[in-house]
């Protein structure tokens, strides 16, 4: 009985952790090792093919023009995207939780929608959508007597289609996060502003975005991690083309590792691309505590 | 925007002007939310010959099923479908693991508890991209790639999904373990038949989300599948996409295929779906 109940514990977390240990923490040490050396397909056949470079592949990748035009592209899906993303779901959010028919509840629905939706599902119905032919984007602008838009197949506009895209199916995550958020105000500080005769701009500045500052630093640094990471998208919807145009630093990962069997070369971008990812995170939280000694 | 602050006091017209204003804005945008499906259904029902004409029918002018026939006969969905409702099986092995987790890392105190919670916790933080390679070779060094075990065993236990588990059942009374091992209960009766059915809240969350990620997994399918017998949906729908490039009326037929389902059970479920980030206490 005793002695049950002291191994119990273990049975129940051990299967998590050792899957855990074998498929998170095992791959860091093996991802380690191979960006220090040349391993690729012959590497994988035989083991003895593989010889130690130490960090060629870092240098290599770091000048790597393909490289920096993802980095370049990923720069502009985070500095695009996460503000548009942050802006839409905290709107959206504000105005949702403002209103009080039942009408929105559905909305709650309508725009969480799409996050549930599958990847390739979605990009297939978004290139039918930008079709330059016969898409119907392209049909409503000319339509409207505007010219038409080369949606997927001008290297800097595909940038701002895929955004586009991901807004569409990222707003509803950030948006529920956001409502639980508003719902967790307490209402006396509004009934306090309103005998103060406040008004609803400033009960909005001076209450609520105060109040709310946790879930947006919250939902930013997972957002920017998020928009680092941009993979799916420009994987199924452009293969990172037209003239790698829409390379992401995770998709030029992709392509190295599983297109060109470039295992050694593709851990060590792996590996920039996660420095890159801490940096930016410590940064932000160094940032919100000096916001908060202000 | 004061949270429906004078619920209970009488409206101004101020205050009703707003709704007015919120309730607009929230439809328009609502509405070019709900296009890409909209325009998928419709275009489903399409022929082929129809979906290339200009001006385009916004309803279909001759309404057909062919398509969705197509996706058996053409295509191979059968199997595809049959693969990804066997990883969605597979994915809820998985979620047992974790409410095992879960539970183990809740309601026991053992040495390096902490320690290995934060280890779990740190998994999180790893990206994807950096695992994604070795994880290829470590199950290519045991012989899994191209094989079900391997898609699905990558996925299997989820950081996030042991912390919601262990926040759950952190809540659930001692006074009921301690009563059932009076009875002379095994810790691991007690936890199939008291435990689980008292976590009945975050089990159908977490089995809703299950359900949506395994229908929609696609990253390790596609790495690791090299035979198209190992297919899921979403990897044989991007196979459509290449090669039935400018048959649209196929490839939404596929989409909606993949989609609708996920929208059914969301439909239903999404009380709880939503719920679940009140209960993850982001808030």
């Amino acid at each position: 009985m005793k002695g049950s109940s002291k191994i119990a514990p273990y049975v129940f977390i051990g299967p998590t952790l050792l899957l855990l240990s074998i498929f998170s923490l095992l791959p860091i040490a093996v991802a380690l090792y191979i960006s220090l050396t040349d391993m690729d397909l012959a590497g994988l056949a035989d083991y003895a093919n593989i010889s130690f470079v130490g960090f060629k592949n870092y240098m290599d990748v770091l000048g790597d023009p393909v490289f920096l035009v993802a980095l370049r592209n990923t720069l502009v899906y985070v500095v695009v995207g996460v503000p548009l993303i942050i802006m839409f779901s905290l709107g959206v959010a504000l105005l949702i939780n403002y209103g009080r028919s039942k009408l929105f509840k559905t909305f709650r629905i309508i725009y969480y929608l799409p996050s549930v939706t599958n990847i390739v599902a979605v990009a297939v119905v978004w290139s039918y959508l930008y079709n330059p032919g016969i898409g119907l984007f392209n049909y409503v602008l000319t339509t409207l007597g505007f010219d038409r838009v080369p949606w997927l197949t001008d290297p800097t506009i595909a940038k701002f289609s895929l955004i586009l895209m991901a807004l569409w199916r990222g707003i509803g995550l950030n948006m529920i996060i956001f409502i639980a958020a508003l719902q967790g105000i307490d209402r006396s500080y509004y009934e306090a502003a309103a005998i103060d005769g406040a008004s609803a701009w400033q009960r909005l500045t001076r209450i609520t975005l105060p109040l709310m500052r946790f879930a947006i630093f919250f939902v930013s640094i997972t957002t920017m991690i998020g928009w680092l990471q941009f993979f799916e998208e420009p994987l199924v919807m452009t293969e990172g083309g037209p003239l790698n145009g829409t390379v992401s630093a995770a998709l030029f990962i992709y392509e190295n590792g599983f297109q060109y069997s470039n295992f050694g070369y593709a851990a060590a971008g792996s590996f920039i691309l996660f420095f890159i990812i801490i940096a930016v995170t410590l940064l932000q939280l160094r940032l919100q505590r000096k916001q908060n000694e202000e | 925007m004061a949270a429906a602050t004078k619920a209970r006091g009488p409206q101004t017209k101020e205050d009703r002007l707003f709704q007015w204003a919120a309730g607009t804005v929230l439809s328009v945008f609502g509405i070019f939310m709900l296009v890409p499906f909209a325009w998928m259904m419709l275009s489903a029902f399409k022929t082929e010959a129809e979906i290339k004409r200009l001006p385009p029918t916004i309803w279909p002018e001759t309404f057909t099923w062919d398509n969705f026939g197509r996706l058996f006969t053409e295509m191979d969905f059968g199997t595809y479908l049959t693969n990804t409702l066997l990883i969605t099986l597979f994915a809820f092995v998985g979620l047992l693991l974790n409410a095992m987790a879960g539970f183990g890392f809740a309601k026991y105190r053992f040495k390096g508890r902490e320690k290995m919670f934060l280890l779990v916790l740190a998994t999180m933080m790893i990206p994807g991209q950096v695992t994604m390679i070795p994880v290829y070779l470590i199950l290519n060094s045991v012989g899994l790639t191209n094989t079900m075990l391997g898609i699905v065993l990558p996925g299997f236990s989820s950081a996030f999904g042991i912390f919601l588990f262990r926040q759950f059942m952190s809540t659930l009374p001692d006074e009921v373990m301690e009563a059932t091992r009076l009875d002379g209960a095994s810790e691991y009766r007690m936890f199939a038949q008291i435990i689980l059915p008292m976590s009945k809240p975050i089990l159908a969350v977490q089995a809703i989300l299950t359900f949506i990620g395994g229908w929609n997994s696609f990253l390790w399918p596609l790495i690791i599948a090299n035979d198209q017998k190992l297919y899921t949906l979403s990897v044989g729908l991007q196979l459509l996409k290449g090669q039935h490039g400018t048959n649209f009326a196929l490839q939404m037929a596929g989409a909606a295929f993949m989609v609708v389902p996920i929208m059914i059970v969301f439909m239903f479920f999404q009380k709880q779906i939503i719920e679940n980030y009140n209960i993850s206490g982001i808030k």
